[in-house]
């Protein structure tokens, strides 16, 4: 075992000895500027920033017809494979299903070394078996576990350096998301919010493993906040749960972002629980639906913004917190865009957590408009009438980007979907799934079977009739429509943009396409032949740029023909 | 609801009417592949409680008996179950089995349990002389023949592909919709059957039943049975229609040859 990790360090020596690259360590400084190392790819979107945006030019509006296969890498459990991955100096590093690390040569797709974690087979996973990706700090890569671990391993060798229990996986706690690297720390959420887990994001010592800081996402009774969870109604007629706080959800599984000069990290936060039976749990429900803005270094709430309170259709808050330096009002602002599952685009104020804009980009009945502070007037529908957007959002957990060459924010969308929701009472037990739904998927067609739920195989059997996928661009500053690029299908997969004007985005139906990020227009498109869920990333190896697409079990690398 | 009552009252299919119970589907966001409560339709008909009282006469009444009573403690008809409330529990008793108890796992398809939570549903209510059950050997003569229904549908080798594959039909379609698609097609048409028409740039006319679809391209069955994969920037016309080639039955077959039809569909399950 130990000389075949020697071996691979060796490999490593011997590329960058040929190539020249250089293989500087990861440090903070690296981290705070990786936006701007547009070569590299160090920071699960990009940059602290979140706008999953390169300054790569090589590939651009004209040429993009040009993309060609470069290679390939096929991983060997099935699953849907969400994870982005990370580059640095030549060398990528991926996260494949279950738990496993790999580490390979970013021009050819050889690879150096695999970690394989083994899982606590006790583990009780919520919501899929899912890993979206790594963080590093120096030579050291850092991963969650869907045993709700956190595993530190060396970048040269695949080898575990520490190994620390972040919560209970017996429970239904798990950690997917990829880990954000904020200065000596490593931050991470939880997963289970169909669980009935109580959420928390957490600080670990980078060198150690050690908790620095906990910030739940769900407030007890006596701590700020904790009075959103109101008590019973005396003689409630049903279901009431009086300490609905306790299996709360507010689960965290992507990514959060960073500013370093408020030094603030901000983490949207997911579903209340139970996710539909909302009667049993009185309240606005915080910090659930919400993003929370915490102080780097004590994990300190320093302001938080509710999308959904009292949320009763699964409107998760777990999109990528995008922060954008924007003009608003002719004035300089440091602004937070976001595009919501509840169907929402919304404008804060990054440092004060000031809601400037909502407004909807896919069809919305829950709500119909907004206050001053941003509550919305929550529109419930009759029961047994569809609302929109469905379940499964307007958007959910896909990646968008915002182009600071544009102004544009670009939004995986799903168009005409709706759920006709209905909850039932559901008491909590350990492991066991806390839904508390009845919910089906709105065909309009009156008294028509129902139609599968949203895993689907190569046939796109829910038609326009259930729903359809865009990329939606809005102005980031106002939300208003710039264009839109329909999909026939409904799209899960993230998006990236250039500094060329270039945008990559995939979908169910498998293609991944190069798309003009000014005008919409279709430049490029491959048939990968599974559906694309991952976010594209693009880096530089040896003065070519290089765009990645992950679809079904295949990482699909792409350069320009020479 | 109101309207499929009208109609059954037009059939004279009974004078008794069901309980509106709107079913507790679960079919959420990350349904259990072949998960049989996924299937649980909106609203139980008088189709799905017909065809779940033959099931339960056919495997319950040896232990629950003919009223729901045969177990001590355990009365079917009041509405009250030991191991749940919602139609998910009920579904999750009848599939799972209770251990260390008689009741059995059974294993049924989403037909049989739409049927049979139909009716376990409606106990007390159903009058089993008002609704006609039919008879699948029957309706199988109809099907092939008054009914020429193989002109456009296949079951097994038999008939024509041009509509959909009907051999597993009676174990993923309920009795309700089965019976809804005889006498309102359109009604009970997947949006994936819809028909599509499409013109080519050259002036060729394609008609066929939708197989698969993408934003680039749109694969099909054409009327002459061939698989046909189109490319949408080649056509100048391309349209998805709604309405059903499928004539309704209502008038066409009288209230027993209508049963009698439901019952050879739901008795084809693919098996």
């Amino acid at each position: 075992m130990m000389r075949r990790f020697t071996g691979a360090w060796l490999i490593v020596l011997s590329i960058a000895a040929l190539t020249g690259r250089t293989h500087a360590q990861v440090g903070p400084d690296r981290l705070v500027n990786a936006a701007k190392e547009a070569r590299n790819w160090l920071i699960y979107s990009g940059g602290y920033f979140s706008q999953r945006h390169s300054g790569l030019t090589q590939i651009t509006p004209a040429n993009a017809k040009n993309l060609e296969l470069k290679w390939m890498y096929q991983a060997a459990v099935a699953g849907v494979w969400q994870t982005t991955p990370l580059v640095v100096d030549g060398v990528m590093y991926l996260t494949q299903r279950l738990n496993d690390v790999v580490a390979l040569d970013a021009k050819t797709g050889r690879v150096f070394w695999i970690y394989r974690h083994t899982l606590d087979p006790t583990l009780v996973v919520c919501c899929g078996a899912n890993n979206r990706g790594l963080a590093i700090l120096g030579d050291t890569l850092y991963m969650g576990t869907l045993d709700a671990h956190l595993v530190a391993i060396d970048a040269k060798t695949g080898r575990p350096l520490w190994n620390t229990k972040v919560a209970d996986s017996k429970a239904g706690y798990s950690v997917t998301h990829a880990p954000l690297v904020v200065k000596d720390k490593v931050v991470v959420g939880v997963g289970g919010g169909e669980y009935g887990i109580r959420g928390f994001i957490a600080a670990f010592d980078a060198r150690s493993g050690r908790e620095a800081w906990r910030f739940y996402t769900i407030p007890a009774p006596n701590e700020p906040g904790g009075d959103s969870w109101k008590p019973c109604p005396p003689g409630s007629a049903t279901f009431c749960d009086p300490e609905a706080w306790k299996h709360g959800g507010g689960s965290v599984w992507v990514t959060g972002s960073y500013d370093p000069g408020l030094n603030l990290t901000y983490w949207g936060v997911g579903n209340a629980g139970p996710d539909w039976n909302n009667e049993q749990r009185p309240g606005d429900n915080l910090y659930t639906d919400s993003v929370v803005a915490l102080d780097a270094d004590s994990g300190r709430l320093k302001w938080h913004y509710q999308f959904t309170p009292h949320d009763r259709y699964d409107y998760d808050s777990v999109q990528v917190p995008v922060l954008a330096d924007i003009t608003w009002q002719g004035q300089p602002l440091k602004a937070m865009v976001w595009a919501n599952r509840n169907g929402n685009f919304y404008v804060l104020d990054r440092e004060t957590g000031k809601f400037l804009v909502g407004k909807p980009f896919v069809k919305v009945n829950w709500m119909d408009k907004f206050d001053e502070r941003g509550r919305p007037n929550q529109t419930p529908q009759p029961p047994g009438q569809p609302t929109w957007p469905g379940n499964q959002g307007g958007t959910n957990w896909y990646s968008p980007s915002f182009s600071p060459h544009t102004g544009l924010f670009y939004i995986p969308a799903w168009e005409g979907y709706a759920t006709i929701f209905g909850g039932t009472p559901v008491e909590y037990q350990e492991g066991r799934n806390f839904g508390g739904g009845a919910n089906r998927n709105y065909v309009p067609v009156p008294g028509a079977p129902a139609v599968p739920g949203i895993r689907r195989g190569p046939i796109n059997n829910w038609t326009e009739a259930v729903a359809t996928g865009a990329v939606i661009a809005v102005d980031a500053a106002t939300g208003e429509q710039k264009w839109k690029f329909p999909m026939t299908d409904v799209t899960d997969s993230g998006i990236l943009t250039t500094a060329s004007d270039v945008l990559f985005s995939g979908g169910r139906e498998g293609y991944f396409q190069a798309i003009d990020a000014r005008t919409g227009a279709l430049l490029w498109k491959a048939n990968l032949g599974a559906q694309i869920v991952s976010g594209p990333i693009t880096y530089e190896v040896d003065g070519k740029q290089y765009v990645t697409a992950i679809s079904g079990l295949s990482l699909c690398v792409f350069g320009l023909r020479e | 609801m109101r309207a499929q009552l009208l109609l059954l009252a037009a059939l004279g299919l009974g004078m008794w009417r069901p309980q509106a119970v709107a079913a507790q589907n679960p079919l959420a966001q990350n349904p259990a592949p072949g998960n049989p409560a996924a299937a649980l339709p909106a609203v139980f008909t008088p189709a799905d409680i017909a065809y779940g009282a033959r099931l339960y006469d056919a495997q319950c009444t040896t232990c629950h008996g003919a009223n729901g009573d045969g177990v001590g403690g355990v009365d079917l008809r009041s509405g009250k179950f030991r191991n749940g409330s919602t139609d998910q529990d009920l579904v999750r008793v009848i599939t799972n089995g209770v251990p260390g108890t008689g009741m059995q796992a059974f294993r049924l398809d989403a037909a049989e349990i739409a049927g049979i939570i139909g009716f376990l549903r409606n106990m007390n209510a159903f009058d089993r002389g008002s609704i006609k059950t039919g008879d699948a050997a029957r309706g199988r003569a109809i099907f092939e023949g008054k009914g020429s229904c193989t002109r456009c549908h296949r079951v097994g080798s038999l008939g024509s592909r041009v509509g959909p594959d009907l051999s597993e039909v009676g174990a993923t379609r309920s009795a309700g919709s089965l019976f809804r698609s005889l006498t309102d097609p359109a009604s009970q048409m997947m949006p994936i059957n819809r028909p599509v028409r499409a013109v080519t740039k050259d002036g060729k006319v394609v008609n066929g039943r939708r197989l698969n679809e993408d934003t680039y391209t749109v694969q099909l069955i054409d009327e002459q049975e061939k698989l046909v994969s189109l490319t949408k920037a080649d056509l100048r016309e391309y349209t998805i229609l709604t309405t059903s080639p499928m004539p309704s039955f209502k008038d066409r077959l009288n209230e027993n040859e209508l049963a009698d039809v439901v019952a050879y569909m739901l008795s084809l399950k693919g098996r």
